[in-house]
């Protein structure tokens, strides 16, 4: 929900709803997501797909095309590394080679045609990610021609999935790279109870969704509590969260039940393929635990029921979304493993937002819970770091300290763990993949600016070479060149 | 604690000024800090003395009355009070909930110039605290919506009834050009030519007011009461503050304004870099936000994070506000940050300051009690922990009209019960 100054006001009502949108898609007839990889054996007796192949599901049938850039090895040195993985290191140096990180320490020794970067006064941090974003299924410059978000004919539309709705040219995508993003999670919104598959992406121009995938990232769920599916579908229910609920348990209900016809069948394949049904496999994909549930869920009592639905049917929650009212159940987040994607100060403009404080990641943190700060918007996405630094400092005040050690955690390796990616980006440790931002100063001053950014060892963006800037082809034409020292 | 009285004066043309602070019988003495009076350079280890809710004196060589009551700001940052010049608060608690909710009025087809906004302002908001928490004394609460939106006023932040905070109404008339597809009007060119009939017939009306009253005019293009809080506008003193991005549009604005004698704002603006000069020129101020480089429609293609900047380096008047998502409500207080992320685009420090405190008080009308420390001024003074506009700053003491106003907010008794697990109230005994 981006506010357009001159009607700044009306917005935060849509930001409710436009902000956590969906996305609809009828892959018409390819294949579908994931069996375990022991059943993954099986489908090596399946027709190949193509004529037939259909009748049964693939477990990728958008594959990624994304290949990293060709790169120099670089080495940037006499920086501030803040890791995410341990301690800060101060005059450290960090050396990308072939994509991955290949070397961190006080003395890291570089090949000779290495790219040198001189980070004096500077600081290196691991790529930033955020875990809720609408780029790309809400475009700018909007309208209804862009808003691909939300699919809104039915409470639960499991069957479609927010890549196909995604506008690669999507201005918004370059700014988030220039602000240090490099790892998006895009999410249908949140009209629906159940609102469809997410995509994980990775901020780099492409003609097509599928050269923006982040190859092995597995799919995310959207689901949404409270009042915006009861508003949307007030007229034909569920009105009432108590008709929430009655909704998500009958869609979890059929689930299982495909779940075991398909499970049986690829143990067996006794007569014929059980009939296929889109929004099902993904549900079923859920309790089989490949796909990670994301659950916008504001208030604490709710978060309290869905863990309860999650247990009933046997699936669990990766992390609550939005969740102003977390830090009344971090405790409780805590024990479960489940983590809260936040904002430090949004909050009020709904009745379920009331209850929202700014020290909210902060004592999330402090109360053993994995805290991200997230965005659902594309001007916050540009800075989750100056919101983590608000909820440090209004942590400070109530007695609750974060180190920076920590908080730089709530936009890189938190939200890397969210997407069950954890073990690829989200730290500057050696052999992660090389995705690293250079700040002008810290991160967590207002004053900073992103100056270098590289995705896989390649340079990706740099603020003092305003002609390499990503532009997409929207741009062309309508945005005036160049976006000066301002992207 | 005595309670300030403000007298409200309805003056002649339906201005209302609150014009006294008196009553506040107390003298501060804020001393040791580096105080920014804004109207003036800043001054290391400075004094700002606080009298009956006045400054009194300014400056290195404060002579410190034995009575005062002290507050040791060594180390700390002061500097007036922030000046937040476009929200909602006090007219709108929770967007969603509609009943909160009084800063559009209904109007006729699209022309609401008779709405005062500020009589819905409900003084027990809860959003009050947070803003005045965090520095900002004064805000400006704008009407939103149609093509004449309605009557902005500037309120301080005083806890106490809707006459205490007034401290000017109106303060300008709010218009939306452009994008704004309102109730009376669908294209660009039908929103200028309304416009310019509705100012055109203000003046007719404001010369033929008896006529008009025998019904003895050709029908106006506006209600009575519309075009009757439109005439200090098309006298040229109030201003006419106009919600424009596009440049094409402000630049349609300007010519109008110019052909009608109208004092002009633009707000928004985020194609205002793109005719600063002319804006710069014309001595038109520009309310701009800091954190928008999104082409977000295509009135905004040109959107870009350091038009404050751009805008400031042209010589133009330059106010800050926030315009990032959620902003309004209690993130009025983000506009500190806003200013910090201007200069971190290239706004210098001290015109960041400026452009939320001097500069919208000038714009407004009221720089003669608010928006820098000078003697004479109320006294809204902040005194900060540091650098105000960064994460790790607190405003430390929050004066408005001389009187300390930092209470705990609803958000503040929320953290306080849940900052320990299991929280407060679950705990024997509480």
């Amino acid at each position: 929900m981006r506010i357009p100054i001159a009607v700044a006001f009306a917005a935060a009502t849509i930001a409710g709803l436009d902000g956590c949108a969906p996305a609809q898609a009828t892959s018409s007839t390819q294949p579908r997501p994931a069996a375990p990889t022991t059943r993954a054996r099986a489908d090596t007796n399946r027709p190949a797909p193509g004529a037939g192949g259909v009748s049964v599901p693939n477990a990728d049938p958008f594959p990624s095309t994304y290949v990293a850039p060709p790169s120099r090895a670089t080495l940037i040195r006499d920086v501030t590394i803040m890791t995410a993985a341990g301690p800060t290191i101060r005059n450290g140096s960090v050396l990308l080679r072939d994509g991955k990180i290949a070397a961190v320490g006080t003395t890291v020794s570089a090949p000779a045609d290495a790219d040198v970067i001189d980070g004096r006064g500077k600081f290196l941090t691991p790529g930033v990610i955020d875990d809720h974003s609408h780029l790309g299924v809400y475009a700018a410059p909007g309208g209804d021609a862009l808003s691909d978000g939300n699919e809104l004919t039915n409470p639960v539309t499991a069957n479609v999935w927010a890549e196909h709705s995604v506008w690669p040219q999507d201005p918004q995508f370059p700014r988030a790279l220039a602000s240090g993003v490099t790892t998006v999670q895009i999410l249908p919104g949140s009209g629906n109870l159940i609102g469809g598959r997410s995509v994980v992406l990775k901020v780099v121009p492409s003609a097509s969704v599928q050269g923006m995938k982040f190859p092995g990232a597995k799919y995310g769920l959207k689901m949404a509590c409270g009042e915006n599916p009861k508003r949307v579908y007030a007229q034909r229910g569920p009105s009432t969260r108590m008709g929430n609920v009655a909704g998500y348990r009958a869609a979890w209900i059929q689930a299982e039940a495909y779940r075991r016809r398909w499970d049986k069948w690829n143990a067996d394949h006794e007569g014929d393929a059980p009939q296929r049904d889109l929004g099902l496999e993904t549900l079923a994909e859920v309790l089989r635990g490949n796909i990670l549930v994301h659950n916008h869920c504001y208030r604490a009592d709710e978060m309290v029921q869905m863990i309860d639905i999650a247990k009933e049917f046997g699936y669990k929650i990766r992390s609550f979304h939005h969740g102003v009212e977390a830090y009344k159940v971090a405790d409780r987040l805590g024990k479960e493993g489940i983590s809260a994607s936040l904002w430090s100060d949004w909050g009020g403009f709904k009745m379920e937002a009331m209850d929202g404080v700014r020290a909210n990641l902060a004592m999330v943190s402090a109360a053993g819970a994995r805290a991200i700060v997230h965005s659902d918007d594309p001007s916050g996405m540009q800075r989750l770091n100056h919101d983590a630094a608000k909820a440090m400092a209004a942590g400070e005040q109530i007695g609750i300290h974060t180190t920076e050690d920590e908080a730089i955690k709530w936009f890189t390796i938190n939200p890397a763990w969210a997407l069950g990616l954890d073990d690829k980006i989200g730290s500057i440790e050696v052999g992660k993949n090389a995705d690293v931002v250079l700040w002008s100063g810290s991160p967590f001053s207002v004053y900073s600016r992103v100056d270098r950014v590289w995705i896989d060892g390649a340079a990706a963006y740099d603020r003092a070479n305003p002609a390499s800037w990503w532009r997409t082809d929207f741009e062309l034409g309508n945005v005036p060149v160049p976006n000066g020292g301002a992207r | 604690m005595m309670r300030e009285r403000l007298a409200r004066v309805t003056i002649a043309l339906g201005f209302i000024v609150a014009t006294s602070t008196a009553g506040y019988a107390q003298t501060v003495a804020i001393t040791g800090g580096k105080v920014y009076p804004v109207s003036g350079p800043v001054i290391e280890n400075g004094t700002v003395l606080v009298r009956d809710g006045k400054i009194v004196a300014v400056g290195a060589n404060v002579t410190v009355p034995n009575d005062a009551t002290r507050i040791d700001a060594t180390g700390k940052w002061v500097t007036p009070g922030l000046i937040n010049a476009l929200t909602s608060l006090g007219v709108a608690e929770i967007n969603a909930v509609q009943t909160t909710v009084d800063r559009s009025a209904r109007g006729d087809s699209g022309i609401a110039a008779s709405f005062p906004v500020w009589e819905g302002i409900n003084p027990a908001s809860t959003l009050f605290a947070p803003a005045r928490n965090d520095g900002v004394t004064s805000v400006v609460v704008v009407p939103t919506g149609g093509l004449i939106a309605g009557q902005a006023a500037v309120i301080d932040l005083v806890p106490g009834t809707l006459s205490d905070m007034l401290n000017k109404a109106p303060v300008a008339m709010v218009a939306q050009f452009g994008d704004a597809r309102d109730g009376g009007s669908n294209a660009r060119g039908e929103q200028y030519a309304r416009l310019k009939e509705i100012l055109e017939d203000t003046r007719t009306y404001a010369r033929r007011r008896s006529d008009f009253d025998r019904a003895q005019t050709r029908p106006f293009a506006a209600r009575r009461a519309d075009l009757e809080a439109l005439i200090p506008v098309v006298e040229g003193r109030l201003p006419l503050m106009v919600n424009v991005d596009q440049a094409s549009d402000i630049d349609a604005i300007m010519r109008l304004a110019n052909e009608q004698n109208v004092k002009l704002i633009v707000v928004g603006g985020a194609e205002s870099w793109k005719v600063a000069a002319r804006l710069a020129a014309a001595g038109i101020p520009v309310v701009v936000g800091s954190l928008n480089n999104i082409p977000q429609s295509f009135s905004t293609l040109g959107a870009r994070q350091d038009a404050a900047a751009l805008l400031q380096r042209a010589g133009a008047k330059v106010v800050l506000i926030g315009n990032g998502s959620g902003e309004e409500g209690f993130n009025v207080r983000n506009l500190k940050y806003d200013a910090g992320v201007a200069v971190a685009y290239g706004l210098p420090w001290e015109a960041a300051l400026r452009a939320v405190t001097l500069t919208p008080a000038e714009m407004l009308g009221v720089a003669n009690r608010i928006g820098s420390l000078q003697p004479g001024r109320d006294a809204n003074v902040v005194v900060w922990s540091g650098d105000p506009f960064e994460f790790t700053t607190r405003a430390e003491h929050v004066l408005i009209r001389g009187r300390e106003v930092v209470s705990p907010s609803r958000q503040d008794e929320l953290m306080q019960r849940y900052k320990s697990y299991p929280p407060a109230y679950r705990k024997p005994g509480n």
